[in-house]
């Protein structure tokens, strides 16, 4: 990518981030909520993959990482479910639910919002990689056009090194 | 009445594009137009005339709202529509690895 | 304590990635645990039963507001067909998964599969069994692609197509349903639907449910992706397939939606008679010119889900019992056909029944099983296929249904040659190459196909107390139908 774009992202992504995670933590208040700050989110690292490429987007955050943050997400939501437990029912909201339109209100709907984010960020995060880790398979004696019926990637689409 | 029957069209061609086209890729394109007639669909059964989206506000006093029901299982809708695009892709992706090719038709080796 | 039988299996889902990364043989021992607790608790669930109904109200919101769970006789069966199977699944796959490379990823998938299927038959809320039915068909498509060969990822593009036009045909009748009577819970649902009928928008409704999950259990015509896509998936999988995700996700979620929320008439009656009908000839007959194993106990698994669709369309109380009872044992039977065919790939590497021969004196525990559950799906007395067959024949008879009784006999005739056949070839004959490397398969597979069997025997033997203790209870709130309303409500 050209250097207007690279210098551009750097700034572009922080904000990104900035307001996926304003989304998660208003979820509550205003509409929007987990899964749609985690969606931002992820898309702000597919942001750093699509300015710089694959390997400088997994130096910031491994595969390996992203795989035990997505864990992390679904057990922090199992486990504040099962908080519930100690209140009678599973599920049940036990924290205190403070005033109207402030922050830090209705219980545990704001640890779910943020385990949420957790797991879709990365999820949709090792999505991607997965999908992008892909080649189109280019041979030397084998070419696009020689499908007979035309339905086939055009020339366009390759990519990966010439043999 | 009329806004759900042409959300039933639009689920229609979805259908019909998923199952009748030959490439994959439309395949796919398919399936994600039928899911957002549904969704459209369930929307449109909270819709309430001359009502306002159903966000509280600490300025004032609203007395009508949509139906916020259908869109919280809408949202629910749509990620399970998302995690089904996502398999239905990498799918794709990999049988184009081993077949070389995105045609229905050539991808019949399982027969009787 | 209901929710623990959705806790267990997503906890364990959440929790093996990061156990595969630490140990290697870490996740099996964490899905074990996961699958023998879910039995232990199935067990308990019919303790449970004993002293009346029982509701369960996810965090403290009381119905029609809130999501709740509910344990009633037809849950029960179906508890301990998906954890039975699940359970014995899992302990097969410790060795089996030997020949996939990444068991980290298989044993989360299963796990998740496991999840939903425990939801969608204990979630007393029309869209909560959507969620889970869709968790379930998720994780069975990525299982049917596990191999990630070529066959096995065009059979699972088929059923992915397939399953996801079912879900989208289940999801507009849930919507329909939802604008007529604004509620979600399906006793309420129910009673609504009482108060204010709308015979048109319940018929189209019907028609939309039907379809959907007719297309999801392998009911002709909408059979389609069934043959592809058992065969294709690892042997494990394709018993959890075809022994658990068909009943559940079809026959179960169909007996739920008509009997107990819009009710059961002739017309709904006569569909699943003729459905089942066409189901149990066709399928037996697609099934005769086979010569791939598992192909063939996939067309056969399409003629026994008619056997069931046929004894509950019939609607009376000996059909439904029958018809229960047929789903209990062809879970059993099934699912140990699939894990013999599995033992018989994993010594041999080939499916095919006409160069197997001769496995009898090499690999003696698989071929006695296999001899169990053949008999078993056949009809032969004593073993529990027999009593379930009789029942829905002398049901057929009893309410006049002369063309099912007869096609039944017919089918378990032709099934029962098919099934010699498969003896004879695969494992009674003379060996064409004597290959002397053909082991028995290792312990824990062994220990999962013999509990089976032992299974199929003990039911087929002491039936009769099995009958009452769980095939009863089940019937009896299929034939309560929208009387349900009144035991979750208390209204």
């Amino acid at each position: 990518m050209s250097l207007i774009v690279k210098r551009i992202t750097r700034i572009t992504v922080s904000l990104i981030f900035l307001f996926g995670v304003y989304i998660v933590m208003h979820g509550h208040l205003t509409p929007g909520g987990g899964f749609a700050g985690g969606v931002i989110i992820a898309l702000s690292f597919i942001h750093l993959v699509l300015a710089f490429g694959k390997e400088e987007a997994l130096k910031r955050l491994k595969e390996s990482t992203v795989s035990i943050v997505e864990s992390i997400g679904g057990l922090m939501f199992l486990g504040i479910a099962l908080l519930g437990l100690f209140g009678g029912y599973f599920f049940l909201n036990i924290l205190a639910k403070g005033k109207p339109f402030h922050l830090f209100s209705s219980g545990i709907i704001i640890l779910c919002n943020i385990a949420i984010f957790l797991k879709v960020g990365a999820g949709l995060f090792a999505i991607f990689i997965a999908l992008a880790v892909f080649r189109m398979p280019v041979s030397d004696n084998e070419e696009a056009g020689s499908n007979p019926k035309g339905i086939g990637p055009e020339d366009t689409f390759k990519r990966g090194p010439k043999k | 009445m009329s806004l759900y029957v042409l959300c039933f069209i639009l689920f229609a061609i979805g259908i019909y594009c998923l199952l009748v086209k030959k490439n994959l890729v439309k395949k796919v394109v398919g399936l994600g137009i039928a899911e957002y007639a549904i969704n459209l669909f369930f929307i449109l059964l909270g819709y309430r005339p001359g009502a306002e989206a159903p966000i509280l506000d600490p300025n004032r006093v609203i007395t009508d709202f949509v139906d916020p029901l259908p869109q919280a299982l809408i949202l629910t809708s749509i990620v399970i529509g998302l995690g089904v695009t996502a398999l239905m892709v990498a799918i794709v992706v990999r049988l184009y690895e081993k077949y070389k090719t995105f045609d229905i038709d050539e991808i019949r080796r399982l027969r009787g | 304590m209901l929710p623990i039988f959705v806790i267990i299996p997503l906890g364990c889902a959440f929790l093996m990635p990061i156990a595969g990364k630490l140990r290697q043989g870490f996740c099996q021992v964490l899905a074990n645990i996961c699958g023998l607790s879910l039995l232990f608790f199935s067990l308990n669930s019919i303790h449970w039963l004993k002293s009346g109904l029982k509701i369960y109200y996810l965090g403290g919101w009381q119905p029609p507001f809130g999501i709740c769970m509910v344990l009633d006789g037809l849950t029960v069966l179906m508890l301990l067909v998906v954890n039975i199977i699940g359970s014995m699944s899992l302990l097969y796959s410790v060795d089996y998964i030997r020949k996939f490379t990444s068991p980290a990823f298989y044993y989360t998938l299963f796990c998740l599969l496991l999840a939903g299927l425990n939801g969608m038959v204990i979630s007393g809320d029309l869209f909560n069994l959507f969620v889970f039915l869709e968790i379930t068909s998720i994780a069975s498509y990525s299982l049917v692609a596990f191999g990630t060969e070529a066959e096995e990822l065009e059979a699972a593009f088929k059923y992915l197509v397939l399953g996801s036009v079912a879900s989208s045909l289940i999801l507009l009748a849930i919507g329909m349903l939802l604008g007529h009577v604004s509620t979600l819970n399906m006793a309420d649902i129910s009673r609504s639907l009482s108060n204010s009928a709308a015979p048109d928008l319940v018929f189209y409704c019907l028609a939309l449910f039907i379809a959907g999950f007719a297309l999801k259990s392998g009911l002709v015509p909408f059979h389609a992706w069934l043959a592809d896509a058992h065969p294709a998936a690892p042997a494990p999988m394709s018993a959890m397939l075809s022994g658990v995700v068909i009943k559940t996700m079809g026959v179960y979620a169909l007996c739920r939606v008509i009997f107990n929320i819009i009710g059961f008439n002739s017309a709904v009656s006569s569909v699943l008679t003729w459905l089942g009908i066409i189901s149990m000839a066709i399928g037996v007959l697609l099934a005769i010119g086979q010569w791939d194993f598992k192909r063939l106990l996939a067309y056969h698994s399409i003629s026994q889900i008619g056997y069931v669709v046929f004894g509950i369309g019939l609607g009376t109380p000996l059909g439904i019992a029958g018809g229960l009872f047929h789903l209990f044992n062809h879970s059993l039977f099934k699912s140990l056909l699939f894990l013999n065919s599995g033992s018989v790939e994993f010594s041999t590497a080939t499916r095919r029944l006409d160069k197997l021969g001769g496995l009898s004196s090499q690999m003696p525990v698989t071929s006695a099983t296999s001899l169990v559950a053949s008999l078993s799906i056949a009809g032969i007395p004593p073993l529990c296929g027999f009593w379930s067959k009789l029942l829905i024949i002398i049901a057929a008879f009893q309410a006049n249904n002369f063309i099912g009784g007869w096609v039944c006999i017919a089918v378990a005739m032709v099934t029962l040659a098919s099934f010699l056949k498969v003896q004879k070839y695969a494992f009674n004959r003379k060996a064409k190459e004597v290959s002397s490397n053909i082991k028995e398969v290792p312990f824990f597979m062994l220990l999962a196909m013999v509990v089976l069997a032992i299974l199929c025997i003990a039911i087929g033997l002491w039936f009769w107390p099995f009958m009452e203790l769980v095939i009863t209870p089940a019937a009896n709130v299929l034939l309560e139908g929208t009387n349900y309303a009144k035991s979750i409500l208390g209204v």
